[in-house]
Order: structure tokens, then sequence, then C-alpha cells
């Protein structure tokens, strides 16, 4: 099984010890992969480690068979879109914020196309979260990762997120997703990952 | 004599020490615990300008080759005082030791120059020494603006690096930001000068006895001064904080990433 990402016996230390030690795992090519764990296990950090928001201190991490760093980092980041927790919203309008294929790529996130010229900061979380990945989209990445995505939203928007996440990855799409709910990662993911301990 | 430059003896000095003690007597009547500081404050003032005056007598008295080195020690402790204010940012006194030579060399080259001062230890010294202390100030203000606030802001800059922008770009509002913040106080001033208050330089030279335009004269070429020397010492030490506090990889430093 060829894997999409790998972690090489990666350590990132914190202020009060590591963080993560020793952590090996690989992540295949397509479908959809939790990473599941407690809060404070380290999920989080593994997911900002693939788009190279930040760095092991030991081990190694790869995309596509070769480390994340000797890809230029600004190009693995287009190629590697990541969506936060919490939806960040862009200066402007929603269509500032997606560009070009505003149109489309709303309806494919579920969004009415009325929204385009909405200030992004005045939509609800559910909104701003889904237009997040469609600006996510928007730069026709390879791989999607998103960290607890619907962890800020009430269980309606929550359900519609899981199902676009499910699209999304049936669709071709290679989908990392961090998540401390494990019937997310039993029912949703194609498979799990444990971080630490389970909760 | 109609100025009051000569008339200043050691006993007028000792007479205005009785207004220090009323400034500590209300700190103890009001028990602000404030007597100790105005006492430390009061001798470092007087031990300090008494060692500058002879500093001053020495090098205007035929000495001007020393002026670069006074310029240099004033820029050095302004240096290290402005560098702790920052630092929680890798380098802060490094950055600070840059922007203010460039913003000082660059103002007092500019004047130099174009011939507005004469190269005399006499103009240089207390120019430059007016422009180091706004300077301080503003690099000061940048610096601690940047880090916090992009230290509050991390979610918002960290999405921006995920979208593929440079550090350059995903800091680029808070930048902004940060250098109108240092600005604003030195253009405020500016624009109420002579309303509000009677600046310094021109406070002095009416004080010595000079017809008040020329003192006039004066205090532009000192506040345009400031206005340089300050956008010089923001500049450079805006670039330099965002160029501290990210990684050559585009990535918040990680004591800016974990403390929120």
């Amino acid at each position: 099984m060829d894997c999409c990402f790998e972690y090489v016996d990666v350590r990132v230390d914190g202020d009060e010890g590591p963080i993560l030690a020793g952590f090996s795992a690989c992540i295949p090519d397509r479908g959809l992969t939790a990473l599941v764990g407690a809060s404070g296990a380290g999920k989080s950090t593994l997911l900002r480690l693939l788009n190279r928001l930040d760095d092991p201190d030991a081990g190694e991490v790869r995309y596509k068979g070769r480390d994340v760093r000797s890809y230029d980092v600004l190009e693995l980041r287009r190629r590697v879109q990541y969506v936060s927790q919490v939806p960040v919203t862009l200066a402007g309008s929603v269509a500032d914020n997606i560009g070009p294929q505003t149109a489309s790529l709303l309806a494919k996130v579920g969004l009415d196309a009325v929204l385009a010229d909405r200030l992004a900061d005045r939509l609800s979380v559910g909104e701003a979260q889904r237009m997040c990945l469609a600006r996510a989209l928007a730069r026709e990445p390879e791989c999607l990762l998103l960290d607890e995505p619907t962890s800020a939203l009430d269980p309606d928007s929550k359900s519609d997120i899981e199902r676009l996440v499910r699209r999304l990855a049936d669709e071709g799409l290679t989908v990392v997703m961090v998540t401390h709910d494990q019937r997310q990662a039993t029912e949703l993911a194609d498979r799990a990952i444990a971080v630490g301990t389970l909760p | 004599m109609n100025d009051l430059s000569g008339r200043v003896g050691l006993k007028e000095v000792a007479l205005a020490l009785a207004l220090v003690a009323v400034a500590a007597a209300i700190s103890r009547v009001r028990k602000a615990d404030l007597e100790r500081d105005i006492l430390v404050a009061t001798l470092r003032s007087f031990a300090q300008l008494l060692a500058i005056g002879y500093v001053l007598d020495f090098v205007f008295d035929g000495r001007g080759a020393l002026t670069p080195i006074v310029l240099a020690v004033m820029i050095g402790v302004a240096a290290l005082t402005s560098g702790a204010r920052g630092r929680r940012i890798p380098g802060a006194r490094a950055i600070a030791l840059t922007a203010l030579t460039v913003a000082t060399g660059g103002t007092l080259g500019v004047l130099l120059l174009l011939g507005i001062v004469p190269a005399l230890p006499r103009s240089v010294v207390p120019l430059g020494s007016m422009i180091v202390s706004n300077a301080m100030n503003a690099a000061s203000l940048v610096m601690t603006r940047l880090r916090d606030d992009l230290a509050a802001s991390r979610p918002e800059v960290e999405a921006r690096l995920a979208l593929g922008q440079t550090a350059t770009e995903a800091s680029a509002g808070w930048h902004r930001q940060a250098l109108r913040n240092a600005m604003l106080p030195i253009i405020d001033n500016t624009k109420v000068v002579g309303l509000v208050a009677l600046p310094g330089a021109m406070t002095g030279m009416l004080l010595a006895g000079a017809s008040p335009s020329a003192a006039i004269r004066l205090q532009l070429v000192v506040m345009y001064m400031l206005l340089g020397g300050n956008a010089f010492a923001a500049l450079m030490a805006g670039r330099m904080t965002v160029h501290r506090l990210f990684t050559p990889d585009h990535q918040l430093i990680r004591s800016l990433r974990r403390e929120v």
C-alpha cells in the first residue's frame, strides 16, 4: 500500500515534555483517514506537520514518498489544503474569499449562490466552515486536512459537513481529519489512526 | 541679560528640588508608594545630566571628532532599552540597534547633506539625541504591537499561511496597523504643535533668548526631522520583526504559537 503521508518516528517537543514521542504511521492515498485521540494527544500537531505549519523536532514526515521539507513550502500548502477548527474568514465578500469559481464551489459545498456577495464575516459558523472548504477546494488541492471540522457546529450543520466531507473523499480527494469523536472516526472515516490513548 | 542660560547655577537647581519634595510628599500622603522611584529618578537625572554636561563641554571644546562616539553611545543605550521592551521577540536588541542606527544615520545624513544644519557637534549631538529618543519609542511600539497582535491573531495568520500566503503577505494587515500605531503620536504632535504645547527645541531657544521666529524655524526642522526619523525606525523595526517572528519556511515561530 502506497502512503500519501507517512510519519517516521516523529517527535515534537512542547514546553512541558514531548507532545509526540516517536510517532509512526502511514496515511494511504485516497479515502478519508481519521486521526482520533483525546484532546492534548497531539492530533492537531500531527495535522500541522503535513502542510508544514510546524516541523518535527526529530523524525521525518513524508508526502508521496519524499520528505515534506524537500518541497517548496508554498507549493506544498497549495497542494495540501488545511481547514482549521474555527473557520477563519478573510476580509471582503464570500466571492473575495473563494475566487473566480465561486458559483460552482458554493454549489459544491451546498451554499446558496446569493451568499457570494455577502460579507464573509456575516456568515453563520456553519456557513463559514463550508465557505472555508470551498476556499480550500478553489486551490485545486490533492489533499484536504481538516482539524475537528465539526466541533464548533450545531448538530444539523455537523451532519451537513460530514456528508460533504464524505462526498469529497468518495470523489477521489485524500482527506485527513482530526477528531476526538470516536463515532465520527468509525462511521464516517474509511480508517482511523489512534493518537495517544483513546478517550 | 534677558535670557536664562547663564542664570541657573547649582543654587537654583537645589531650590528647584523643592518641587521634587512636593511630589514625594504627595506620593507619601496618597500612599502611591512612589517616593523611592522619585528619589532614584532625581539622583539619576542629576548624575546623568551632570556627566553628559562634562562630556559635551569636552567634545564641543575642539574635539568634534568624538561626535560619532557620543551618538553611538546614545544609540546603544536606546537599543538596549527598546530591545528589553521587545524581549519576547528573538533578536530584539539587534532589531532595535539596526532600526535606530538607520533612523539616526539616515535623518542626520539628509539634514547634513542638504546643508539644513551645520556639521558641528553643537547641532549634531542635540538633534541626534532627539532623533534617537523618538525613534526608540517608535521601534518599541512597532515591535511590541506587532508581536502581540500576531500572537493574538494566530489562527487567522496561520489560515492565511495555509492558503499559500507568504509570511509577508500573511502578516501585512497587522504590520500596517503596527506602523500606524507607532507613527500616529508624532503625526498628532506635529498637527497640534504650537496650539497645545510649545515643543522642546523651541522652548529651549526662547529660554536661551532667541527670537520667536528663529525658534520656530528650528522647531519646524526638528518636527520634520522627527517624522522622518520615526518613519525610518518604524519601517526597519517592522520589517525585521516580521522576519524574526516567522521561519524562512513561512511558519510562525513556536514561542508565538504555543503561548495563546
